[in-house]
Order: C-alpha cells, then structure tokens, then sequence
C-alpha cells in the first residue's frame, strides 16, 4: 500500500535509513487478561478476517485448540490452572506476535524487506520477499514465528496492519465479546491498563499489572496480568524478555567487522603482491639442477 | 607449456579431482552464505537464482563439501602431522612473508604454514557441518538455544574458512609455478628444492 510503504521506520537486512517523514499515532492492542472468558472468538475473527483455515486437528483432552501456533493460526489461546493463595486459578492468555518496539525478527532476517516496522508499531512479514530460512525464528524472544509446510514462508500475526491502515481495529479486538481486548494508542492503552490494574487491586490481587516489557524496548500487544510478578504462570509467558546475546552477537557489530577483515585480507594479499613481488623460483637453483642434468647426460 | 619429464609428481588425479569438488563447492558455498551474512551480499543470491535458491542449496552444497573434505582430510593427515622444524618454520614466517625464503628450515611436502591452515580447515569444517544441520529448519528443529548457538558458530566459522582461504589461494598464486599442481600433479625440481628441500630430497634421492 502506497500509504504504508511511507510509514515504514525499519525494514529487515537494510542498512540505510527507512523513511522517516511522516509520523503516526503509535498504536497497541491490550489484553486483558483478567477479563477472558476464553471462547476464542477471536482465533475465529482472525481466521475469517486473514481467510486462513487451519487443518482441523484432534482434541488433546484441553481447551486449547489448536495446541500451538502454525503458519495458519496467528493467534491461539493458551490455557493453565495454577493454585493461587490457596485457590484454583484459571489462567487464559492470548498468545501471538507481540510487536516489540525492538523486534528480535527482524534482527535476525537476512532478507530485506521480508519484515518491516511501520512507524505505528506493527511488526509486519511481508512474505513476497521472504525466504524462508526461520531465521526470525531464531530471533523472536517469544517464539512466535512459524514457517509454512507448503510454501516455505513465514507467518504471524499482522495485527491487521490492513485494518489499522484505514482506521478500523484488528478483527480480534471486534469480535471479542467481554472487551478483553482493547486497541488504541499506546498513551490510551496504557491508561486503560491502568485503571484495571486499581480495580483489580482493589479486588485482591495485589500484583495485578501491566506487561510492556522493557527488555524489548515495550510492545505494541500488551497484557494486563493478575500475577504481573509472575508472567511464566501463564503457559510461559517470558518473565524479562529480551533478544538473546547470542542473537545480539550474531547479528551484532561482529559481522560489519568481520566483513571489513576479510577484505583486508583480500586487499593485504595484493599489495603484498604488489609491493614485495611474486615468489619465484631461484635463478641458482634451475641453474644447479640443470647443471646435474648435463653432467648426467655427459656421463653417459 | 612443454612438461618436463623428471618434473615431480605431487597430486595424483583423485587426489586433484577431490580439491576440485572440495574448491568449487565451497565457492559456491561462500558466495551464497556471504549472502545471509550481511545485506551488502545479498546480490549474490542471484547467482543462484534468486534468494529462496540460494537458501535452498546452500546447505546441499554444505552436504557435498562436508564429505568430499572429509576425503581430502583422510587423504592428507598424515602429511600434517606437526613436528618441530614446522614450529621452527612458523617462527620464521614473518621472513618469509617478506620475500627472504633463504634461512627458511627444511620443509617436507608440507610447510609449517599449511599444516597449520590444513588444521584450521578441518576444525572449521567440523564447526561449520555440525552447526549447519543445527540452523537447517528444512529438515531438522533443534531447540532454540542450540539453534541460536549454531548461528553464531557458523557465521564465526564461516568467516574464518573465507579469510583462510583468501590466504590458501593467494600463496598458491603468490609462489610461482604452484598452481599447476592443482591442475595437472606435477611441480618442477628447482620448485619442489626450493619450497619444500625435505620432499624433494626424498623424491630424488638427493
Ligand atoms: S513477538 Fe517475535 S515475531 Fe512478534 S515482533 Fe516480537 S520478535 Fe517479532
Ligand atoms: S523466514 Fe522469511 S521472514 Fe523469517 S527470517 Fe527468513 S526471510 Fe526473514
């Protein structure tokens, strides 16, 4: 879309600046958690709206359906009951992209423009450029990715980046029936999050909270946890999410560097060449040998 | 070029067709990996026919070369052996580089300095194959952490085999009338009594 390819603030595996002109609103989707009744209408919303039909898979025995996210499924709700001051807790959690401010994906992908950040947030695959390596598997601090059997390219959530193009919320926050999931700005978002937090307080848990964490620079998916202190309860949500220092590294100022010793070592090589000349054979010794080969023809 | 009958025999053909395969895979090998390596190479995904090529055959390739150098190591190992006239060698090395070859020590087929790169190559080839399958989601999901590990040894590997054999090629070129080895087996006397007095003696009888 000609409008969003303005919006566009980082595009994977480019090293010039993308454009920066125009600013947006920057947005976020909040999840709150406390309020999901776990009906999964908006798996549904997010099937129906990206026209994407998951293979019908079999019942494990548990709510969740399917077990895990695919290359279909950009969203799935993710079920857990724990034992919380001496009661049995529910947990429910919608798990999907969390469009970090900074995104490990697009870190990792060696493909420019396979993903991109649009000023506003999204973290967007662009799967026509995509190649299909995973390395924003690789990358992803929330394991979110996943790489299509049939054709080879990545898939996540879009936050309906061509919804929000044109001013309509993603197709999960519509359909939701109980308003646990919110969309606005990030200022409003937050605001939001904040007067649930005081309610949840005020209903007992003390540890009620939002998550935007900082170890990715904040995110654009948002939740609010009863046990904020305790975001693994909910099927492994990451407790200080960052993007790992082996990515950091691999991905790093190492490869700038090595990229420069290696033409160092190309270009050494010919002014080494050029400066010292070609190693040759010695004069004395082609003469010495052909000295003994004379002498052995003489002696016949 | 007219041949010289008593030129010396160094390479017998398999053992030339072996470095062959071994050379022009990891050519392609490093031309398409360079590509994943940084975005300023990612042009030469086109030398494969387009970027999802590139990622495709990339790691067959890395099957080919893992066991054609496997053929070379099992070939050449025993003539890498390190002993002290090649530590002696690498000491003097500095000399060498600058164009005075003269107080050089003896040196058997192999000098002290390919030893070492022969060392190098077969540690990073081990690196770089067990690394490969670990990022290689085509065929295979290992956990993240190793995924992550693998990466980062590969690209660091992978660096170090491009810059060791920017140095292979370039001494092949740099010290005159060894290439031919590499094509058709054989390298002249005064050649093999000047780089290498130790084979030669031996090859000789002298
Ligand atoms: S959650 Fe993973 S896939 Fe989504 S933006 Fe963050 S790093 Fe990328
Ligand atoms: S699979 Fe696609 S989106 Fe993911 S890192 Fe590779 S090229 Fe980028």
């Amino acid at each position: 879309m000609a409008l969003q390819s303005l919006d566009i603030k980082q595009r994977s595996a480019t090293t010039t600046p993308s454009t920066q002109v125009r600013e947006t609103l920057e947005i976020a989707k909040l999840i709150d958690v406390s309020a999901c009744i776990g009906c999964k209408a908006c798996q549904v919303a997010c099937s129906e709206w990206n026209d994407i039909r998951d293979e019908i898979g079999t019942c494990h025995g548990v709510y969740d359906n399917p077990m895990d996210l695919t290359a279909k499924s950009w969203t799935v709700m993710r079920f857990t009951e724990v034992e919380q001051n001496n009661k049995l807790e529910w947990l429910i959690r919608k798990d999907g992209c969390m469009h970090c401010a900074d995104p490990g994906c697009l870190k990792a992908c060696p493909a420019p423009g396979a993903i991109v950040q649009y000023s506003n947030g999204i973290v967007d695959f662009h799967q026509e450029n995509c190649i299909g390596c995973g390395y924003c598997v690789t990358g992803c601090p929330f394991n979110i990715p996943r790489i299509s059997k049939e054709d080879s390219k990545a898939y996540k959530c879009s936050l309906c980046s061509d919804r929000v193009a044109v001013n309509q919320a993603p197709a999960c926050v519509k359909a939701c029936p109980t308003g646990a999931i919110q969309f606005g700005s990030k200022e409003d978002m937050k605001d939001y999050a904040a007067k649930r937090v005081t309610d949840l307080k005020e209903r007992g848990y003390e540890q009620a909270g939002l998550y935007d964490p900082q170890g990715v620079g904040g995110t654009h998916v948002m939740y609010v946890l009863h046990h904020a202190d305790k975001p693994d309860l909910y099927a492994g949500l990451p407790v200080n999410p960052s993007i790992s220092p082996l990515v950091a590294l691999w991905k790093g100022f190492a490869k700038p560097l090595a990229t420069l010793a290696l033409a160092g070592v190309a270009l050494g090589s010919l002014f080494h060449y050029v400066t010292k000349g070609p190693n040759e054979v010695a004069k004395e010794i082609e003469d010495e040998i052909e000295r003994e080969d004379s002498e052995k023809e003489g002696a016949k | 070029m007219i041949r010289d009958p008593k030129d010396l025999k160094r390479y017998e053909p398999q053992e030339r067709a072996n470095h062959w395969v071994v050379g022009i895979s990891f050519i392609l090998l490093a031309l398409s990996g360079l590509a994943f390596f940084h975005p300023a190479f990612f042009p030469l995904t086109q030398l494969f026919g387009g970027p999802t090529w590139a990622r495709i055959i990339h790691p067959y390739l890395g099957v080919l070369m893992a066991i054609s150098f496997l053929g070379l190591f099992v070939r050449f190992r025993h003539l890498n052996k390190m002993t002290p006239a090649d530590k002696e060698w690498l000491s003097k090395a500095q000399n060498m580089v600058n164009g005075n070859d003269h107080d050089m020590p003896e040196q058997g087929k192999y000098n002290g300095g390919q030893k070492v790169m022969f060392w190098v190559m077969a540690i990073c080839m081990a690196l770089m194959t067990v690394s490969g399958v670990l990022i290689w989601r085509a065929w295979f999901g290992f956990d993240i952490t190793l995924v992550r590990l693998g990466a980062v040894v590969h690209a660091a590997a992978g660096a170090v085999m491009i810059g060791m054999i920017f140095v292979h090629v370039y001494a092949a070129i740099w010290v005159k009338g060894t290439i031919r080895a590499m094509w058709y087996g054989t390298v002249t006397r005064a050649w093999a009594k000047q780089h290498h007095r130790g084979w030669y003696r031996q090859m000789t009888g002298k």
